[in-house]
């Protein structure tokens, strides 16, 4: 079974780019090894990190169809700052890889304990048994 | 002198896998590094044979390729040891004549299987193992059914395969008695495979492996094996029941189509007399046990020639043997569907009641869309909506919730 871990960060104030060097290589250093112990236990499917929320743009569709994009979206607090797809045997072990990337360390290696979002991934339905 | 390469080879080649690594293990005695060569040879055999041919002898062929990576192997290991502890050791010992005929073992297939369900695996890693090392197939092949990255794959079966090492379990057949007890794992991770193919295909228009019929290959393989054992004859008669509906059961934008809606006409008579001719044989040996009861289920739909045809009074006794057999949430869900076709929808939602408390299905999307069902056929059309709706929002599979949505709305549109 197929999960997506949403990891959300706080959108204004998360900081991160003013994180001393020390702690940024200490939480850089975190998620390649926790990316790492996913791919060798057989679960990670696949793991990216997204831009800061300055890059993104939101777009609708114009009257003709053409894209018409907005800059910052201001609406909400919290922003997705990247993402895990994991392939596992059940719901608990995909919670707890959540919290351990929940844990991941921040400024003077406390852990942030961000929010991490739990999905299951949809898929087809299983065969018609009686 | 070779044969040319045509339809037959490919299946050819994966039947012979898992006799090469029989004798392969025995021979090295290393059943990890022994399934790794014979996972190149594999790969090698996919490049070559279609351009050359198949070789003249495929199995020693395959012997031979696959034992020269185990004798390299360890020659570059002794090559370590040496650079490192610089003492000097005889290769040539090391390396066993490669007689390609002998070694051969009818029982390796079985052997293989038997290792390959081991109970400490979890169910993802010996299905993984179980189709590399028994089904031949490629890493690649295997982790584009499952839609996960190669790498990934290669590691899940690493692992399988450490795991078996560390348990100890050494490469001959379990006795008769050990057999009897470690059987329902095996057909519990033939019957998982089967199932993956229906969930995982998604975008199945993809050119990718279909995992259903590898089940069914290898269950076939596995009765081959135990003639006398009715249960997996039962699991290939359940397995063969179903896949016979296979093309009935979307529509042409991939929706789900109820069994009660299929067209019949679409239904694969073949595999249908197969699973009748095999139940029947499997019945007929006495213990009765939950596969060859879940395939006389569907061998009851099947028989039917349209839908009100069905002998629901004939499904609901073999529910209640199934219930005595296997007592679980989803056959006291299937049950309580069987009861309501026999006894009108009240007496269905009456038995779901001793669900509600279960917390192995009691939030679960099966017992909603079930629950929703009953209501429509009561005429409780909101009641039924509700449940839809619930249903919808807990299935994890794209057309159930697609088919689940567009039964509230057509309700909700009356």
């Amino acid at each position: 079974m197929k999960y997506i871990l949403m990891m959300n960060t706080m959108r204004t104030g998360h900081g991160v780019p003013e994180w001393l060097k020390k702690d940024l290589q200490t939480h850089i250093a975190f998620m390649m090894a926790l990316n790492k112990e996913l791919q060798e236990s057989g679960e990670l499917v696949s793991a990216e990190g997204l831009s800061f929320p300055d890059q993104a743009k939101l777009v609708r569709a114009g009257k003709n169809g053409d894209p018409i994009t907005d800059g910052v979206f201001p609406e909400s607090k919290e922003f997705l700052a990247g993402y895990w797809i994991v392939d596992v045997d059940s719901a608990e072990r995909a919670y707890t890889i959540a919290a351990k990337a929940s844990a991941a360390p921040g400024p003077g290696g406390a852990p942030l304990n961000m929010p991490i979002e739990v999905r299951p991934i949809l898929s087809g339905p299983p065969p018609e048994m009686h | 002198m070779t044969k040319p390469w045509d339809a037959t080879s490919e299946h050819l080649l994966r039947e012979l896998a898992p006799q090469v690594l029989g004798a392969v293990a025995r021979r090295f005695r290393d059943f990890s590094a022994s399934e790794d060569a014979v996972q190149e040879a594999m790969i090698a055999a996919f490049a070559q044979w279609p351009q050359q041919g198949t070789p003249e002898n495929p199995r020693g062929w395959l012997i031979q390729v696959a034992s020269r990576r185990m004798t390299d192997q360890v020659r570059s290991e002794i090559a370590r040891r040496e650079r490192e502890t610089a003492v000097a050791a005889e290769t040539e010992t090391l390396a066993p004549p490669v007689e390609v005929e002998a070694d051969m073992d009818p029982d390796d297939t079985l052997i293989l299987l038997f290792m390959c369900c081991h109970p400490a695996l979890t169910p993802s890693s010996a299905i993984a193992l179980t189709l590399r090392a028994v089904g031949g197939l490629t890493t690649a092949e295997i982790a584009n059914a499952f839609l996960i990255p190669e790498a990934t794959m290669a590691q899940r079966i690493g692992r399988a395969k450490q795991t078996i090492k560390a348990s100890g379990t050494p490469f001959h057949l379990p006795s008769a008695h050990e057999r009897a007890g470690q059987l329902p794992a095996v057909l519990h991770v033939l019957y998982l495979i089967f199932s993956e193919g229906y969930v995982s295909s998604i975008g199945a228009h993809l050119q990718r492996l279909d995992l259903a019929r590898e089940a069914i290959r290898l269950t076939r393989n596995a009765k081959t094996l135990l003639p006398e054992n009715a249960e997996v004859a039962g699991l290939l008669a359940l397995m063969l029941l179903t896949d016979a509906r296979r093309a009935a059961r979307t529509g042409p934008d991939e929706e789900l189509i109820p069994l009660d809606k299929q067209d019949r006409s679409l239904w694969d008579r073949a595999e249908i007399s197969e699973g009748i001719e095999l139940l029947t044989a499997a019945l007929a040996k006495g213990a009765v046990g939950l596969y060859q009861l879940q395939a006389a289920i569907a061998a009851v739909h099947d028989e039917a020639g349209r839908a009100e045809d069905t002998d629901w009074p004939q499904i609901l006794a073999l529910y209640e043997l199934l219930n005595r057999v296997s007592p679980g949430p989803v056959v006291t869900l299937n049950h309580a569907i069987a009861a309501a076709m026999v006894h009108g929808p009240a007496k269905g939602l009456e038995l779901l009641k001793a669900l509600d408390g279960d917390p192995r299905i009691g939030g679960h999307y099966r017992l909603d869309a079930v629950r929703a069902h009953l209501f429509e056929k009561m005429g409780h059309h909101e009641a039924a909506i509700k449940h839809y709706r619930l249903a919808a929002a807990r299935t994890t599979s794209i057309p159930e919730r697609n088919y689940l949505m567009t039964q509230a709305a057509h309700l909700a549109g009356d």
